[in-house]
């Protein structure tokens, strides 16, 4: 480990507005404080999720008291939710492209790249509200019975992440766009990625376990 | 420039080169387009008995290949994989524990702490 007074505080970020110029402070681990934290965050998600996924299987078959209509499970639409999974499983590859990219310094294309994951990620939530709009007029509103409330929560859940990323992703867009985000941070899109993989991932496993496991 | 940023600086090449072509991703994304659609075909026809096994297994490979290629979990520090594991351990204890509920927590006049009645 360098010594304090060996380290070069020139390009330190404290103060300064020229992005360009922007370095990382050296860290114990030679690992960005920035990834670490991603990480220890998609690591507590994991909590959230698997808290709501529990919830949901615990409740799929069950109305509670005075309370009836039909189950969310008796409304899916299985060809439907396969290709909106689809979609977003191929956003997983245009992210990781859209990372390529910009470590190789090929703006463009990490900017058509960036843009298209957002596009795939709006396609799905567009196919959500479908869903979420054809469930209601078939009589399956938030509080119908305790099974549609576990099922709106978890996939609510999951929609708004989605929102979230594709706010991220057209943020970086404009970033790169407007040249404040080069190839030296790249990293800022691959943490935003980690993200959008992990939305992806818990999609995988509420498909398998929501929608496709009687 | 100093050890220190030299270190930093090595430590981040090293993790970029690791990683998979572009082609390589492709190859990977085909992959999991294809467990999805075996996965979908266990709507259309009857798999018996190892038909949520076989979800099961097809869930976990997938995940595990976002995770491990698209993620780079494979290439990238150990720190990373054990951040996220403990929270991945963590959610399936959580699994475990509402699960027992359905099981254990009998109410002896029928109605189970599970059935909301």
């Amino acid at each position: 480990m360098a010594d304090i007074d060996e380290i070069d505080t020139s390009n330190l970020a404290y103060g300064r507005t020229d992005w360009d110029d922007y370095h990382h402070l050296p860290t114990n681990t030679g690992l960005t404080n920035e990834k670490v934290t991603m990480w220890a965050f998609l690591g507590s998600d994991c909590l959230l999720f698997g808290a709501l996924i529990s919830t949901y299987l615990l409740c799929r078959n069950r109305f509670g008291p005075d309370t009836k209509g039909p189950t969310a499970a008796d409304l899916f639409d299985i060809p439907f939710t396969s290709v909106s999974s689809f979609v977003l499983l191929m956003s997983s590859l245009t992210m990781v492209l859209a990372v390529t990219s910009i470590q190789r310094a090929e703006m463009e294309r990490c900017k058509l790249w960036l843009l298209t994951t957002a596009a795939l990620g709006s396609v799905f939530i567009a196919g959500q509200v479908y869903e979420f709009t054809s469930f209601y007029r078939e009589g399956l509103g938030y509080t119908t019975n305790i099974s549609s409330s576990a099922f709106y929560t978890l996939t609510g859940f999951h929609g708004v992440h989605v929102s979230l990323g594709i706010i991220m992703l057209v943020t970086m867009w404009v970033l790169v766009s407007r040249g404040n985000l080069g190839p030296e941070r790249a990293e800022t899109i691959e943490i935003i990625g980690l993200y959008w993989h992990f939305v992806d991932i818990v999609w995988i496993v509420i498909f398998a376990v929501v929608y496709l496991i009687p | 420039m100093d050890t220190a940023t030299a270190s930093e600086e090595e430590t981040h090449d090293e993790h970029h080169d690791h990683g998979l072509s572009d082609v390589g991703y492709i190859k990977i994304a085909l992959i999991l387009g294809v467990l999805t659609a075996v996965e979908v075909a266990t709507y259309f026809f009857d798999f018996g008995i190892v038909e949520v096994p076989s979800l099961l297994i097809l869930m976990v490979v997938k995940f595990q290949i976002v995770v491990s290629y698209f993620m780079h979990l494979k290439f990238d520090s150990k720190v990373f994989s054990y951040l996220f594991l403990t929270g991945l351990i963590l959610a399936m204890a959580v699994f475990a524990a509402m699960g027992t509920s359905m099981v254990f927590w009998q109410d002896p006049t029928g109605c189970d702490a599970s059935s909301f009645c």
